[in-house]
């Protein structure tokens, strides 16, 4: 497909307009709650409360006979909480720890959701065709309505983040100062897990149960890395899920039998890879290259000092040695003779016509510097 | 009972008990979210294996699958020992792209596969009956049903070699690396051990459920017991007895047995949960109201003591003014009164609450330990 023709069906076609612009929106909801989820170390919460929503899913039809969206999505809603209260107080209550509790909750839910989903196959009005995509998410069945409606709603989540920032920080690094200076603690937990459980509920019938957790967790692990502000890294953290969701979009567009949720998955997941590699500070490469850089000015310092230990202890400055004897001297093994030609070329040694090191004037003053600075660690 | 409902039940059964022996491990590791991670990511696994090998049912297949099990548990531990993300997150980043990545396999080549997302995240045990496994023209059973027994067997033999070891650096991982046990080894044979029932397990329940039976029955047990020999055998009994009772309750609905047993293994923790001894819901609010009642005697004896040795008990001691006087309500003050006079403590002399002598030491021992 030629790039003109495919910006311009990315305005005119409809299908992949909604879509896209779906998917985007739902980057972005769960990105800003992800952000705090992350944070408080809830991520697989998210992974839980979508599989605890299919029986709410199904209840919900089986009670009202509906299937319009929004009282699923009810449904969903509800099952999703109950099953975040009874993870909560199986955890309060015994000696069950969180990670049993939240298995237990989201297989035995979806269980009990798959068990509820063959009755209804069974029933007479079985039109229960929109149920099951749920369970992968169908982006391509989202219509224009859905759209406005996940768009009222992002915008809602977005204003209460913006509204209540400084009490959700708190919430995320320190509940026990917030619950000692008044702040009611409680109630924004509360508001918090509400809020997600929306956001989960919504990214249901786009990416499906299974991959919702991935929406609420790769955004914010990949915004973590390039700062250490929690408004920036909600900022990112929506930026780089409302990306994911729309390229994974247009990628599945673009391709025969290309499933949307997952496109999005592998998607923001890659975002998720390169920020951990490349980002500033944090990044694996980075890291590499600060200790490479920390290791080598080791080497060089304690070379440095060894050969100016030698030279102290023969009371001659210009006393030359042989790299073996600064080997033996060093406290542990590492390159000498490479650090030695390191410090030639920086002037700060030279080797004599016998092939032994001496300290030249500047390496002397450098080795003395070293000394005063390091105190007593450098004499023991 | 017909003998494909035979069948069906004994796979069940296996399935189940297969399931239980390394969740009890995984439960006990603080660790039983990684058997979701497992469960979701094998799908990739079998996809590719079955790209190399054009058979869903060659042993090859099943251990590359497993093999995409402990890669992710690999991909975990090294996420977490980056220190960039917390463990949880680590969990939830490298299992739905494998998982993801297995379902565009499909989706893109379905046309070549036998294998469709929704089998495999659900799995059907109704169906395990028609894949019979054949040799030399002789029957040998359901397919699922001779795998599953070969991983149980797997299982067991290997709890029972190494229980000791298992059991130390389950418990205390420090100690058993300086006893010379390899935490790191033994770590990995379990997450071995997981990924190849997770694997034999997905046909008959699918991704999902396997969590359920890996991670509800060990839960349950956990409540009952502090001995590990005595968790292990409980959480396969539990194991066992859903799997049976969601399989009739199947029946009886004629609903998904994979999701009724899923269910009823719910439902075995939630009695656990409100009946254990000790540990259960019940026994904890009876223990509470005893130790409040018991507690409210001892404070309305010091209250009796010190004001008849103060000598104005005819004005705080009289049974009908004293939930005044103590600022209790009424019932409780019945309830304790007549505590007290049915162990000894007091009796009531024209309206007023006297303490006989074992009330008064009772008494002046509770202040002490006060």
């Amino acid at each position: 497909m030629e790039a003109l023709e495919f910006i311009q069906n990315l305005v005119t076609d409809y299908t992949l307009r909604t879509v896209a612009i779906g998917s985007g929106m739902l980057g972005i909801v769960s990105g800003t709650l992800g952000a705090f989820a992350v944070l408080r170390r809830q991520s697989l919460l998210g992974d839980a409360m979508s599989h605890a929503a299919l029986p709410g899913i199904a209840l919900a039809f089986i009670l009202t006979g509906s299937k319009s969206s929004l009282v699923l999505l009810v449904g969903a809603a509800l099952a999703g909480w109950l099953g975040t209260y009874f993870v909560t107080k199986t955890v309060g209550l015994s000696r069950i720890k969180y990670d049993s509790a939240l298995g237990m909750i989201l297989s035995v839910f979806f269980g009990f959701g798959l068990v509820l989903l063959t009755y209804i196959q069974k029933m007479p009005n079985a039109a229960q065709a929109g149920l099951d995509k749920f369970l992968f998410g169908q982006a391509a069945t989202l219509l224009q309505s859905d759209v406005y409606a996940m768009s009222v709603i992002g915008i809602v989540i977005v204003l209460a983040v913006t509204v209540f920032f400084k009490e959700f920080k708190l919430l995320s690094f320190d509940p026990e100062y917030g619950k000692s200076i008044g702040f009611p603690v409680r109630w924004l937990d509360a508001i918090l897990t509400a809020l997600l459980v929306v956001a989960i509920v919504i990214g249901l019938q786009t990416v499906g149960v299974v991959l919702m957790s991935a929406m609420i967790v790769a955004p914010a692990a990949a915004a973590r890395q390039w700062t250490q502000n929690l408004g920036v890294m909600i900022f990112l953290s929506a930026l780089f899920g409302c990306l994911a969701g729309m390229s994974g979009a247009v990628i599945s567009s673009l391709s025969a039998n290309m499933p949307t949720g997952p496109s999005i998955v592998v998607v923001i997941s890659l975002i998720v890879v390169i920020s951990i590699l490349f980002a500033p500070e944090r990044g694996m490469v980075s890291n590499l290259i600060r200790r490479y850089g920390n290791r080598k000015r080791l080497r060089v310092d304690l070379t440095l000092s060894t050969l100016h230990a030698l030279a102290i202890h023969h009371n001659d400055p210009t006393h030359a040695h042989e790299a073996s004897s600064i080997r033996v001297m060093a406290p542990s093994e590492f390159g000498v003779e490479k650090t030695l030609h390191e410090l030639d070329k920086q002037g700060l040694v030279e080797s004599n016509s016998e092939g032994k090191w001496i300290l030249t004037q500047r390496g002397l003053r450098r080795a003395e510097e070293l000394k005063a600075n390091n105190g007593s660690e450098a004499d023991d | 009972m017909s003998s494909s409902q035979i069948e069906i039940q004994l796979t069940a059964i296996v399935v189940a008990a297969a399931c239980a022996l390394p969740g009890v491990y995984l439960v006990l590791r603080r660790m039983a979210l990684i058997s979701d991670a497992i469960s979701h990511s094998i799908l990739l696994g079998i996809v590719v294996a079955f790209f190399i090998v054009h058979n869903l049912s060659s042993p090859f297949l099943v251990f590359g699958a497993a093999f995409t099990g402990v890669l992710t548990v690999f991909l975990v531990e090294v996420l977490k020992k980056s220190g960039l993300v917390a463990e949880d997150a680590a969990i939830g980043l490298v299992f739905p792209l494998l998982f993801s990545l297995g379902v565009i396999l499909i989706s893109k080549y379905s046309g070549d596969i036998h294998l469709d997302t929704d089998s495999v995240l659900l799995g059907e045990l109704a169906f395990i009956p028609f894949d019979r496994l054949e040799f030399w023209g002789m029957d040998f059973g359901p397919r699922a049903l001779a795998v599953m027994s070969g991983i149980l067997f797997l299982n067991i033999l290997f709890i029972l070699l190494f229980y000791k070891e298992l059991k130390i650096s389950t418990f205390d991982a420090g100690l058993a690396a300086s006893l010379g046990l390899s935490p790191v080894i033994f770590f990995y044979a379990l997450m071995s051990l997981t990924s190849l029932t997770a694997v034999g397990a997905f046909d008959a329940v699918g991704s999902i459920l396997v969590v359920a039976l890996m991670i509800a029955p060990p839960a349950a047990a956990y409540l009952l017991t502090d001995r590990l020999s005595i968790m292990l055998i409980l959480a396969v009994i539990f194991g066992v007895v859903s799997a049976i009772a969601g399989y009739w309750l199947a029946h009886y609905l004629d609903a998904s047995i994979a999701g009724c047993m899923a269910t009823v293994t719910g439902v075995v923790f939630g009695l656990s949960f409100t009946f254990a001894p000790n540990r259960g819901l019940v026994s904890i609010a009876l223990r509470r109201r005893g130790q409040r009642l018991r507690f409210a005697v001892m404070m309305l004896s010091i209250h009796i003591l010190n004001h008849e040795e103060a000598g104005n008990a005819a004005i705080e001691n009289r049974v009908d003014t004293l939930d005044r006087h103590v600022a209790w309500d009424k019932h409780l003050i019945e309830k304790v009164v007549s505590k007290m006079k049915k162990s000894g403590l007091a009796n009531t002399d024209s309206g007023l609450l006297v303490l006989t002598d074992s009330g008064r030491k009772f008494a002046a021992e509770a202040m002490l330990d006060i």
